[in-house]
């Protein structure tokens, strides 16, 4: 596989600036996201994680107290445009919370949610895209014969990963996450990473997470976020074993956060 | 997106109705009632007992005070159970208890005023007048009847502000070795205060306004009462009484009998949401 | 003289409000009970099935349940979807603001108006000013107006107890607002939404004061919704206001507790299924 960077990048964060009320949130942000690469955003709690993730889908359009600027390229176009389409936005990047969210329907009904709300009606290709982005999640196996089952009777780890299943029947283009594994046991935790694993062969991968072991175990490049800024990313293994800032040795080590 | 903005718009538009429907009552209420009062004259409408339609005459100070007479009756009897009711139901009933009880008020709030009127005509006004004198139709029947029917509007809203007092208040007056009537009394029933005070202005706009019911009770003689158990017209039920057969200037006074009902009710509500919104604010305050 | 120890306070407190429950509590059963132990003899099937002779002294009631059922279900089928829209725009669609405000304002504002200025102004707009006269219609929208804050206010209610988060998962997967609100909002909300269309389809059923001004009271069966009709409620208090015939009075108050019972047992049962659902 070629080097990521070598790619042109599917998301190009420029300049990003989040401010609340008189408070700054992100600060003058820029970053590329390749395609075929899990990358990882570390940092402590507060340093924005969290809203920057939110900005690549624009839910932070909900916060209304947020005022967003700078641009952010999908594929080469401003997704603040005022023109731009957010449903058709979170379609292509499909987001997975930190607390598996199912709604109150069948395990099958969550599935086909989004893509009927993205116009698909073909009950064959719904089936197919059930079963496809259920094994992608390695859910398959565990639920195949109980489609019909609520969501809400699954374990907590399958949850998270029907959440998951959920947002590949969009076949999305980027697949973001916000400490997806925060509330889940270590073999559920380990399922998801080999999930992310499969996964970044189709698509690009934007992982946030409080556990800098997770990120050391599950992603190519590491970004690391203080305080709203962008303190330093380069390649996982370099970034853990040798980073270039101050700040980023003190938090590996535990200094903060 | 285009769709969505006209979605917005649309259910926006919608929203209104609600403001348009108390804006056209108000106009209308007012084009027709106002300009008899203005030509009767304030004084000669509002301070002259002489309700004389065909002569001409159009005061209403009696049902004025026919009105405040139930409605205070009425506070007596409502307010003191409803308020009762809701300490009750919050403070001293277990949980699965209360949360039958209250459907059971909404069913008290339910059944139809003319009924409550009935029931009044057929076991209190002979009680009344049979062992405390007078024709029975009096202010007390009218009171409470009116009473009762007041109840739940008070027990409701109260019961409301009083769950809106924060947990911690309780447990930490208990904590301090108060009973639980005390904590009540001293503690619950202070900083439930404006909500209360809201619940039983509620209560009167109810009692001010209701009609079927007490048209079946009170009596409806056009004089000022001397005793409790003397008949009383209310303005409501003066409405309702001459409304079939009014026309010309006497429907016009009628009308403006309900613009006095109306001014007050709405005062009252002003004032009742005003207390009210200010425990939401004590409340989402702590 | 000696102070009373706080617990005997205590016990002679809560003993008087546990008196004024049970007090309130047996008016409520005493009213119940009497109505329909008075009116269950004299109803029968004729008695609901025929029209009144002789104005309501024999007979039956027939065209008044009819014209209740038109009035009142008109009046509902106006105002919930009005009522549910209102909702929506204030919880979902808007920031809490001036507009908000106002509308939250105007809606408090018309519950607390009394029934028997509507009737005033049913009659001078909808009877007069639009000349519909006194009929089913004009009755119908005084009394859309009347219950319209009781909807507004329980749907925003129960829209508001849908978890936050589901919005979310909604739009992560890709839902406009509306496909937001019709898929995942409102189906949820449905049951405590329909628990306040219940209670004010009773409400309209028992109103009076504002139906006899607006509807009027014609006894025989409407055929059209310009056409008056007399409900139950005014029915029960004319044939007992004017003496007409108590048995056939209190056969009529028992068909309207009854109905009133239905709904509010329905009502509470829709209620529950909220609970359960949530809890």
């Amino acid at each position: 596989m070629m080097p990521p960077e070598q790619n042109s990048p599917v998301i190009e964060v420029q300049n990003l600036t989040v401010t609340s009320y008189d408070r700054t949130i992100l600060d003058g942000l820029s970053l590329p996201v390749y395609k075929n690469e899990r990358l990882a955003i570390i940092g402590p709690s507060n340093s924005g994680k969290t809203t920057f993730l939110r900005c690549l889908n624009r839910l932070n359009d909900l916060q209304h107290s947020f005022k967003v600027s700078g641009t952010i390229l999908l594929n080469g176009s401003n997704i603040f445009d005022p023109g731009a389409d957010t449903a058709q936005l979170r379609r292509k990047v499909g987001m997975v919370y930190a607390v598996p969210v199912p709604l109150p329907w069948s395990i099958y009904e969550n599935l086909v949610y989004g893509p009927r709300l993205a116009g698909v009606r073909d009950k064959n290709r719904l089936d197919e895209l059930v079963e496809t982005s259920l094994q992608s999640a390695f859910l398959w196996g565990e639920v195949k014969d109980r489609l019909h089952m609520p969501a809400k009777n699954l374990s907590g780890g399958q949850q998270q990963r029907l959440c998951l299943a959920r947002v590949l029947a969009l076949e999305p283009e980027v697949l973001i996450l916000d400490e997806p594994c925060s509330a889940l046991d270590p073999i559920s935790t380990a399922k998801i990473e080999d999930a992310l694993f499969e996964l970044k062969s189709r698509l690009a991968i934007v992982l946030v997470t409080n556990n800098t072991k997770q990120a050391a175990r599950a992603s190519d490049r590491t970004a690391f976020f203080l305080m709203g800024k962008l303190i330093e990313m380069k390649e996982t293994g370099r970034l853990f074993t040798n980073p270039s800032d101050k700040r980023t040795n003190d938090y590996l080590v535990g200094q903060f956060g | 997106m285009r769709q969505e903005k006209l979605i917005a718009l649309i259910l926006q538009a919608v929203a209104l109705s609600a403001l348009a429907g108390l804006l056209l009552i108000t106009v209308f209420i007012f084009k027709e009632g106002l300009p008899l009062i203005l030509r009767t004259g304030l004084k000669d409408f509002f301070f002259s007992s002489d309700w004389e339609p065909d002569a001409g005459h159009f005061g209403i100070m009696s049902m004025i005070i026919g009105s405040l007479a139930v409605t205070l009756g009425a506070m007596l009897i409502g307010g003191t159970l409803g308020l009762g009711m809701a300490i009750v139901l919050t403070q001293f009933c277990p949980p699965k208890l209360a949360s039958f009880l209250k459907p059971t008020i909404e069913l008290l709030a339910g059944i139809p005023s003319v009924v409550y009127g009935f029931m009044g005509v057929v076991t209190l006004v002979p009680l009344i007048r049979s062992y405390l004198g007078g024709p029975g139709l009096s202010v007390l029947a009218a009171s409470i009847v009116l009473g009762i029917m007041v109840l739940p509007t008070v027990t409701s809203i109260s019961i409301d502000a009083l769950k809106a007092v924060p947990r911690t208040y309780w447990e930490g007056s208990v904590a301090l070795g108060a009973t639980r009537w005390q904590t009540t009394h001293m503690l619950m029933l202070k900083a439930a205060r404006s909500g209360i005070v809201a619940a039983i202005i509620l209560g009167m706009g109810r009692a001010l306004g209701e009609t079927m019911a007490v048209i079946m009770v009170a009596g409806n003689a056009l004089e000022i009462p001397g005793s409790v158990l003397d008949p009383v017209r209310t303005l409501t039920s003066n409405i309702a009484l001459e409304m079939g057969y009014a026309s010309g200037e006497h429907r016009e006074a009628l009308f403006a009998a309900g613009v006095t009902l109306f001014a007050v009710i709405m005062i009252f509500n002003t004032i009742a949401l005003t207390f009210a919104r200010r425990t939401i604010r004590q409340g989402r305050g702590q | 003289m000696k102070r009373i120890s706080p617990a005997i306070t205590q016990l002679i407190a809560v003993g008087c409000l546990w008196t004024f429950t049970l007090l309130t509590l047996s008016i409520l059963l005493f009213i119940i009970a009497y109505i329909l132990i008075q009116g269950l003899p004299w109803l029968s099937w004729e008695f609901l099935s025929q029209a009144p002779e002789s104005m309501g002294r024999r007979g039956g009631i027939f065209p008044m349940i009819v014209g209740t059922f038109m009035v009142a279900g008109l009046a509902v089928l106006i105002a919930a979807p009005i009522g549910i829209a209102t909702a929506v725009y204030l919880t979902e669609y808007t920031r809490e603001g001036k507009f908000t405000f106002i509308v939250r304002f105007g809606a408090d504002c018309l519950a607390g108006i009394p029934s028997i200025i509507y009737g005033l102004f049913g009659f001078v707009f909808f009877a007069i000013a639009l000349g519909m006269g006194l009929s089913v219609i004009s009755g119908a929208l005084t009394l859309t107006l009347m219950i319209l804050p009781t909807i507004v206010r329980t749907a925003e209610e129960a829209i508001r107890a849908v978890p936050p988060a589901y919005r979310e998962a909604s739009y992560g997967l890709g839902s406009t607002r509306w496909q937001m609100v019709t898929r995942v909002v409102l189906p949820l909300a449905l049951p405590g939404i329909c628990t306040g269309i219940v209670l004010s389809l009773g409400r309209s059923i028992s109103e009076t004061a504002a139906v006899m001004l607006t509807a009027g009271s014609a006894l025989r069966m409407p055929h059209s919704l310009s056409d008056s009709t007399r409900t139950l409620a005014l029915h029960f208090y004319i044939l007992s206001r004017e003496g007409l015939s108590m048995d056939k009075a209190y056969a009529t108050a028992s068909v309207l507790i009854l109905l009133i019972l239905a709904l509010n047992l329905f009502a509470y049962w829709l209620m529950r299924q909220v609970t359960r659902r949530n809890g």
